[in-house]
């Protein structure tokens, strides 16, 4: 009735206004949220990109930079690096895949006992293995370079070896105890029936509780590799020969010879990041479940 | 109830075969190093020759030393910055990337790459990010902004601070992930009880979603401070320690002390030093988490 509903129809002014506040308060949501994804993937995988198109480009980019787009497409650098850094991925990845193998297997035996047997000294033997889950490694790493040298009753020499890479990550809590929880959860009564037929214990580890334990066994896979591809500190006290570096420690000695191309380097770069990134994006539904156990690893 | 006593003794049998390759690897890598590294803490290691027990003269020595309380200073200083600005940004961020639509879901799994990458290989990146020059990554956003260069890693003024930059990039993808799962335990009556209140978003936030996260958080920054303080390779690929001893931490003095000056007797007497704090620490935490439940 008055000039502020002006030419609009008298029952709908405030209304239509309200709606198209509404409406831009919706595009203004959308729209900064889409500000904040594009914000954060630029500052956590930009980095990453920025890697991948130096190894890529033709040109060879200048020392300190990074290019977002590649200058000339090319896998020559990845070719060159390849030539230098192949015995060391080699390394890395027997290191990795034998470790892991080792870490799986202890695990799994270690968690089906502690979660499928009452027996004297469980609560001990528990506690002692929960206990190393907040060592940090770093702590005993002196004392584990004395250790490796010869170690006690056997008198075996793990240095200067690859085998001084990979026994020591053989037990690690974490792995043992989601094994653990997640066998605890399998019902008795499954168990008793295979013993009635006259199973053993070998039996009913293979055939119903392996089978079973599958997903968690993903779990430890992941988080296993994850962890043992970030070793540095261990390879690094256990050699001082270079044929038997990792990649990652050979990484650090490569820009520290500047004969090496930036753009090779970057190649050797994404080479050694590779497998991790494959690995977290290929088995990734195995990684949400571990995560919040991961909340307590040390 | 002797067959039942016999079932039990082959049931423990049973029990210590399966765990037996668990029970050597912990005892030949874990506790005989720990053991053996509180033993050699009192003496002077001589390879070769006899050991000389040197009593308390390695703690003395170590505790005694400027450059080594300067890193227990720095690891002190990098431990909690990390923890405490890793934890505020994540919390920042699990909230803008809450809920479960497509887009979301991609963000959040995308983000979450720098968390599985191995320590040495984000240290070479952020070597490049940081490169020193006006035409380095980093320096050309920052000129965009009108910042002066800065040397980052190369100067001892900036050197720490870098440091704890690169490990925030590194933590808080992790810190979200654990915030996010934190934020889904949270009772949704609260909300919709809150907007019943007519409670403004920032009221919901202070008195529904804080609360809800104070387990989570506490968990965050406890176990990051813990682990702060064995921070190595972060140091070791970077800066080494330098320029001049301002990024020297705990371990890379032990480094050092073992590697460098072969002088094991004291490099395991630190290491001892750090292992009772550690030590301490988490028993502190485990005891309070117990205590709760």
């Amino acid at each position: 009735m008055t000039v502020t509903q002006g030419s609009s129809p008298q029952d709908s002014g405030p209304h239509v206004q309200r709606r198209q506040r509404v409406r831009a308060g919706a595009v203004w949501a959308t729209v900064s949220r889409w500000v904040i994804y594009a914000l954060l993937l630029f500052i956590f995988i930009a980095p990453f990109w920025g890697v991948l198109m130096g190894a890529l480009s033709v040109k060879a980019v200048r020392a300190g930079q990074m290019a977002l787009l590649p200058n000339g497409l090319t896998l020559s650098n990845f070719m060159q690096s390849w030539e230098t850094s192949a015995p060391y991925f080699l390394n890395s990845v027997l290191v990795a895949g034998a470790a892991l193998a080792l870490q799986v297997t202890v695990s799994t035996l270690a968690a089906y006992a502690l979660a499928r047997k009452k027996f004297v000294g469980a609560a001990i033997v528990s506690l002692l293995i929960l206990s190393t889950l907040m060592l940090p490694e770093e702590v005993i790493a002196i004392p584990l370079f004395l250790v490796l040298r010869d170690l006690p009753l056997i008198h075996l020499k793990l240095t200067d070896n690859l085998w001084g890479m990979i026994l020591p990550l053989a037990g690690w809590a974490f792995s043992i105890f989601v094994l653990t929880e997640f066998m605890r959860g399998i019902p008795v009564e499954l168990e008793e029936a295979a013993r009635v037929d006259g199973a053993g214990d070998i039996v009913i580890f293979t055939r119903i509780i392996l089978p079973l334990v599958r997903p968690a066994l993903g779990t430890v896979t992941v988080f296993g590799f994850i962890m043992i591809w970030d070793q540095y500190l261990l390879p690094l006290i256990v050699t001082n020969n270079q044929k038997l570096y990792t990649l990652p420690v050979m990484l650090a000695q490569l820009k520290a010879d500047e004969l090496s191309l930036p753009n090779v380097f970057l190649a050797t770069t994404f080479l050694a990041l590779l497998p991790s990134m494959i690995v977290y994006y290929a088995l990734q539904r195995y990684f949400s479940a571990g995560l919040l156990s991961g909340a307590v690893k040390g | 109830m002797t067959t039942a006593r016999r079932r039990a003794a082959r049931e423990t049998l049973v029990a210590w075969a399966f765990l037996l390759p668990a029970l050597l690897a912990f005892a030949y890598f874990k506790f005989l190093p720990m053991l053996k590294g509180i033993q050699f803490s009192f003496y002077k290691v001589n390879f070769g020759g006899e050991n000389t027990w040197v009593g308390w003269n390695n703690f003395r020595t170590v505790l005694g030393d400027p450059a080594f309380r300067l890193a227990i200073w720095h690891t002190v200083v990098n431990g909690i910055a990390v923890a405490v600005i890793s934890a505020a940004i994540a919390l920042v961020v699990a909230l803008a990337l809450q809920g479960g639509t497509r887009s979301v879901h991609f963000v959040r799994s995308a983000i979450f790459l720098p968390a599985v990458t191995s320590v040495a290989i984000v240290a070479e990146i952020f070597k490049l990010l940081y490169y020193p020059s006006a035409q380095g990554p980093l320096n050309m956003l920052l000129g965009y902004v009108g910042i002066a260069p800065q040397p980052f890693f190369s100067s001892p003024d900036t050197a720490l601070a870098s440091l704890i930059g690169m490990q925030v990039w590194k933590a808080v993808p992790y810190d979200t992930a654990i915030f996010i799962a934190g934020l889904a335990t949270i009772n949704r009556d609260l909300y919709d009880a809150a907007n019943v209140d007519g409670a403004s978003p920032w009221q919901r936030f202070m008195n529904v979603t804080l609360p809800g996260l104070a387990p989570t958080l506490t968990i965050i920054l406890t176990l990051a401070i813990i682990r702060g303080f064995r921070v190595f390779t972060e140091v070791y690929t970077t800066t080494g320690g330098g320029p001049g001893g301002a990024t020297d931490v705990v371990m890379t003095r032990i480094y050092k002390l073992g590697f460098e000056t072969f002088d094991y007797g004291l490099a395991s007497a630190a290491s001892t030093l750090m292992f009772i704090v550690t030590a301490v620490l988490t028993s502190l935490y485990l005891l309070r988490t117990w205590k709760k439940t």
